[in-house]
């Protein structure tokens, strides 16, 4: 991890080492409260892909493909869309499509309201794990060897 | 009135930039920048004068709202945004790649 | 709204100068300014929300676009017939730019909405599915076709990345 020649500097790295996890703590916590606060699947899921994106700007590909390879980002992806769409279906046996069938709780809550906690963590994986991949790709691709001379 | 008309410029410069440079990140910058002016404006129409944000509070009952409807509308097209300038931006690092440039005079040029 | 009025010309102004700046770089760097005025400019407009998810999005455009433009600082061509064009756009932007004035006449006046589905949304938002952030219940729960929708927009992006950077089955 502390390959010197890959990367960017030892400033760079250490800050990263200290700040990565708070900022993946921060998205979750976006992601969680999403119903009862500001935020929500979108905003957590940017910020999840955001704090994986800092450790590959910082530490350099093999580092961060290390941490999420692209195995587990493409599953994550499939697994929200997988999620969101089977959670919709449930709705069909009482009810109609996209049907927020179970209890509501009680308000102001952290478990309450329903199915749309769970609606917001299929988007945020969907969301962060989309991102991270279009990012992986446009970083490691590189220009053929035509146009490296420029 | 006046920020319906600034909306309106804002998004006129962008289109000034799509329909007169001839660089493929300069067309990608006048497509980012009409869409914001698009997501301002829909925000702009739902704004009630002196409301408070569409979330209820614990303590006290919140009774002059701004209309959600708007806002839970750009949410999505915020992300649509992001989706669509990465593969805008991905088919320019492939064209520079095939022909070596931006411009998009000289890639005409270059395909007969 | 006079803060919201500054701030508009300010994006405004980022704007022009992404727009008529040479340098590729610099004229990222401008529109990574009016992005992040239109956070808070919705921040002002009571849209948390979208503040957030705005200024965490315009982060990442900001990376894609400079991953993209990075040593590739190219002249672009002027020729051609420079003035002609140049006519012709200005006199198409004043027309739309006087229809849009007669147009914005029949729209509500800002500050008092139309609020007609809105306001059943607010009356019964709480007790239909008791979320308290309205935003979220209508994202999720009353208009989540959008969701699904989006979703499915960006799967189809993730898709068309992935097949326009591949490595294999392409020609030399």
């Amino acid at each position: 991890m502390d390959n010197p020649k890959h990367g960017m500097t030892l400033i760079v790295k250490t800050i990263t080492r200290l700040t990565v996890g708070l900022i993946l703590l921060f998205g979750i916590y976006i992601v969680s409260h999403g119903h009862v606060s500001p935020g929500g699947g979108f905003a957590g899921g940017v910020i999840i892909a955001l704090s994986f994106i800092h450790i590959l700007l910082a530490f350099g590909k093999e580092v961060a493909l290390k941490r999420i390879s692209y195995n587990v980002a493409s599953f994550f992806e499939s697994l929200g869309a997988i999620m969101f769409i089977t959670l919709a279906l449930l709705g069909i046996g009482s009810g109609y499509f996209l049907l927020n069938f179970i209890s509501k709780g009680e308000p102001f809550r952290l478990f309450s309201s329903g199915l749309i906690p769970l609606y917001n963590v299929a988007i945020s994986f969907k969301v962060g794990a989309g991102l991270f991949i279009i990012f992986v790709i446009l970083v490691t691709f590189r220009l053929t060897k035509k146009d490296d001379r420029e | 009135m006046s920020l319906y008309f600034l909306c309106l410029v804002l998004f006129s410069v962008g289109l000034y930039c799509i329909l007169r440079k001839r660089n493929l990140i300069k067309i990608i910058i006048g497509i980012a920048i009409t869409e914001y002016a698009v997501n301002l404006f829909f925000v702009l129409v739902g704004y009630k004068m002196h409301g408070r944000a569409p979330i209820h509070a614990e303590d006290q009952a919140i009774l002059n709202m701004v209309d959600p409807l708007p806002q839970a509308l750009v949410l999505t097209a915020i992300v649509i945004g992001l989706a669509i300038t990465a593969l805008i931006a991905s088919i320019a690092i492939r064209v520079y790649e095939k022909y070596g440039t931006f411009d998009i005079t000289k890639i005409r040029k270059l395909k007969g | 709204m006079l803060e919201l009025q500054i701030l508009l010309v300010f994006m405004i102004i980022g704007a022009i100068v992404a727009v008529k700046t040479k340098d590729l770089l610099s004229a990222v760097i401008a529109v990574g300014t009016v992005g992040l005025g239109l956070s808070v400019a919705f921040l002002i407009l009571k849209a948390p929300d979208l503040a957030i998810a705005q200024l965490v999005v315009e982060i990442l455009v900001v990376i894609i676009l400079i991953r993209a433009t990075i040593r590739k600082d190219l002249p672009f061509s002027t020729s051609g017939r420079w003035f002609f064009n140049t006519f012709v756009v200005f006199v198409f932007l004043i027309v739309f730019l006087i229809f849009g004035y007669i147009c914005m006449k029949d729209l509500p006046k800002f500050g008092e909405p139309i609020m007609k589905v809105a306001q059943s949304f607010l009356n019964n938002g709480l007790k239909d599915t008791g979320a308290t952030n309205l935003v979220s219940s209508i994202v999720l729960d009353y208009r989540a076709y959008d969701t699904l929708g989006e979703a499915t927009i960006l799967f189809t992006a993730v898709i068309g990345v992935l097949a326009v950077m591949r490595k294999v089955g392409r020609k030399k």
